[in-house]
């Protein structure tokens, strides 16, 4: 646990570092409330899975499907649109729709025991099949402000962009369910041994089940967020986000071995990455250096706490 | 937790949602879409040009070599007029990956927003925030929702572009005898537009000898179009000519005819780049074909924008402004610009352009 924490120090060290070089580098832009909006914006649907793939990837699975769900979840918001129904009800009806997305990776996952890297590589796909079929290459943009607005505009008198405040909310109630619930313990004890935690009466295949319920249900809800965001509902939209998602999530100290992670170390790893990037775009860096530091600041992620691992465990605990 | 007792709370308060939602919603047809605004202010056509201004280019994705040279055509409009131009964007063409930038822009408290979108309507959210803010916004290439930028320059009329691919293919053929079409995708909406104004054209008395007798189609795929070229001439042995209005189509139909008996009996011509063309204009297989040139577009769209920063024009139908070396220029309906009747190229100018 020691070293974990280590871990989320040297990313609040780096996040402090970005805001002052970013706030000298542009004079001052980059901390502006203005700014800060953007960047809150841009980060969002990013943040919002991350928190169910954390508690995921802790009970030692992944799901690569998010980024489809989302895209699947957009297209039937449109679809439903398209035909008349009212966005009260479309809302609900997508969230469900991601629900059991989630829960079919998740049957495929603990009822038929396949690797749940095989099973989300395949959803990827099918979901996202399902999603153009949907909607095909046009895009339903016809909402109204009334809604749209949600993604676009800060709360009355403050900088902050409702998404966040969503993403808040959630993130509390992720925190709650991983760091101080008996589920939690659950899942830190799965990833670690799902064996022992088997033995000990942990109803693993339950958990799980549970766990890709939710990833996908909050999958579907980035989907929404998206489509607002960007008056746009398309069957391509979050096209390639997984990775991103699963890089926030390795690089905020999460074990991609399962058994090992905290939430707080994962927004540190969305709001690093995000802030980084903002402050490099905002710096007129070119894309293709973006390209690099992002993937160097992964590589470190995953490198240097292994590195801090074997250096400050102690003895009698090493394999 | 009890998970079992929690999902089935969550089912209920679901079905009430559901129940509520059903009676009274927000549906397509209750929504008010608003006014779109206006363009803002008056133009004085007499405001001095201003210098100085910070401008960024941002074109559907970078590294892209088509957008590569309309920049270059942007960086001499942005010399004549010192203004400060950059490049910027995303890696992907994708939907929204260009809000990031246009965020930016506005943050870096950029004059003006030079841009080829990826999406109509994903990036105007962002653009209108930008526009209040003060940012001036040129498309080019592709357009956004109207509301959302100033002035679009489009590269050329649809009609100046199929007119003038009918008189290429009948001043080819000598205005007379069979023609075939090789487009890209069944759907792609431009090819689609122009092919059916040059059935209208070919419809006309002065086409009356030639006869289009089919329209393949390539999917912008080298080897498929390469093969379609093929094919179109083993079913029409009469075959006198075939219009590409695609540079892959093109190309691989030059690549084809160059090397078989065909070469120099059956005309080609189309659209196309001249790095793409060139080796079959000098070989004989292409007599001439047209384009537009995307460095004038990045030339006009930098123009445009120093004429909005400078207060010259706002935007409105039938404002004027001058566009140096290209001349000057009427906005028209929905501040659409149009670049100009497209390019023709052939063996004597093809050596004069480079993209």
């Amino acid at each position: 646990m020691a070293r974990l924490i280590r871990w989320e120090s040297v990313l609040v060290l780096l996040l402090v570092v970005v805001a002052v070089v970013g706030s000298v580098r542009t004079g001052g832009t980059f901390l502006s409330g203005g700014n800060l909006f953007y960047l809150g914006l841009d980060i969002a649907e990013i943040a919002l899975i991350a928190l169910p793939l954390t508690l995921v990837v802790v009970s030692g699975e992944i799901d690569l499907s998010v980024a489809s769900v989302l895209g699947l979840s957009s297209a039937l918001v449109g679809t439903l649109w398209n035909a008349g129904w009212a966005l009260e009800l479309i809302l609900p009806v997508a969230i469900l729709a991601g629900a059991v997305c989630g829960a079919v990776n998740g049957l495929l996952v603990t009822r038929l025991g396949l690797p749940s890297l095989a099973v989300t590589i395949g959803t990827l796909a099918l979901y996202r099949g399902l999603a153009l079929v949907l909607l095909g290459d046009t895009a339903v943009a016809d909402f109204p402000a009334t809604f749209t607005q949600f993604g676009n505009t800060p709360i009355p008198g403050t900088q902050i962009p409702y998404p966040i405040l969503l993403f808040a909310v959630l993130a509390i109630g992720f925190a709650v369910l991983l760091h101080y619930s008996s589920f939690g313990r659950s899942t830190f004890a799965i990833g670690a041994n799902d064996e022992a935690a088997r033995f000990s009466g942990i109803r693993v295949k339950r958990v799980k089940l549970v766990l890709f319920v939710l990833t996908g249900a909050v999958a579907a809800i980035a989907g929404i967020v998206y489509t607002l965001r960007f008056s746009s509902a398309r069957a391509d939209n979050g096209n390639g986000l997984e990775l991103a998602v699963v890089a926030a999530v390795l690089l905020g100290g999460v074990s991609i071995f399962g058994g090992k992670g905290t939430l707080g170390g994962v927004i540190a790893g969305v709001l690093l990455l995000g802030g980084l990037r903002n402050l490099l775009i905002l710096d007129d860096v070119s894309t293709e250096v973006l390209t690099v530091v992002t993937g160097a600041l992964l590589l470190a992620g995953v490198l240097i706490p292994r590195l801090l691992g074997s250096r400050f465990t102690p003895a009698g605990r090493k394999t | 937790m009890n998970t079992r007792s929690a999902a089935r709370r969550g089912a209920a308060v679901l079905g009430m949602a559901l129940l509520l939602a059903s009676c009274s919603g927000t549906t397509k047809d209750s929504a008010d879409q608003g006014p779109a605004p206006a363009a803002s202010g008056a133009a004085n056509p007499a405001a001095p040009l201003k210098t100085g201004l910070k401008m960024t280019f941002l074109p559907k994705q970078v590294n892209n070599p088509y957008f590569t040279v309309v920049q270059q055509g942007g960086e001499k409009a942005a010399g004549e007029l010192q203004a400060e131009f950059k490049a910027t964007g995303p890696s992907d063409a994708s939907a929204s990956s260009q809000v990031t930038y246009i965020n930016t822009a506005a943050q870096q408290r950029q004059d003006a927003l030079i841009m080829a979108a990826n999406d109509e309507n994903a990036v105007a959210p962002a653009l209108k925030t930008a526009r209040q803010q003060g940012m001036k916004v040129v498309t080019l290439d592709s357009d956004v929702a109207a509301d959302a930028r100033d002035v679009f320059i489009n590269q050329a009329d649809s009609r100046d572009i199929a007119v003038k691919q009918v008189q290429l293919i009948s001043e080819a053929v000598g205005g007379n005898g069979e023609i075939a079409i090789l487009s890209a995708t069944p759907n792609a909406t431009n090819q689609n537009t122009w092919i059916e104004i040059m059935k209208q054209e070919l419809a006309k008395p002065e086409y009356a000898g030639l006869k289009l007798v089919e329209t393949a189609y390539g999917n912008d795929d080298d080897q498929t179009s390469f093969q379609k070229t093929q094919g179109l001439l083993q079913a029409h042995p009469q075959l006198k000519g075939i219009v590409s209005p695609t540079t892959v189509g093109l190309a691989a139909a030059g690549r084809y005819l160059s090397s078989s008996e065909y070469k120099g009996k059956v005309a080609l011509t189309g659209l196309g780049t001249p790095n793409q063309l060139r080796a079959y204009v000098k070989d004989g297989t292409v007599g001439k074909f047209a384009l537009w040139e995307p460095n004038k577009l990045g030339y006009l769209g930098v123009q445009a924008a120093t004429a909005l920063a400078s207060g010259r024009i706002t935007g409105a139908q039938g404002e004027k402004f001058s566009a140096g070396e290209l001349g000057e220029y009427t906005i028209g309906a929905e501040g659409e610009v149009v670049l100009g009747p497209p390019t023709v190229f052939d063996a004597a100018n093809i050596d004069r352009f480079d993209f």
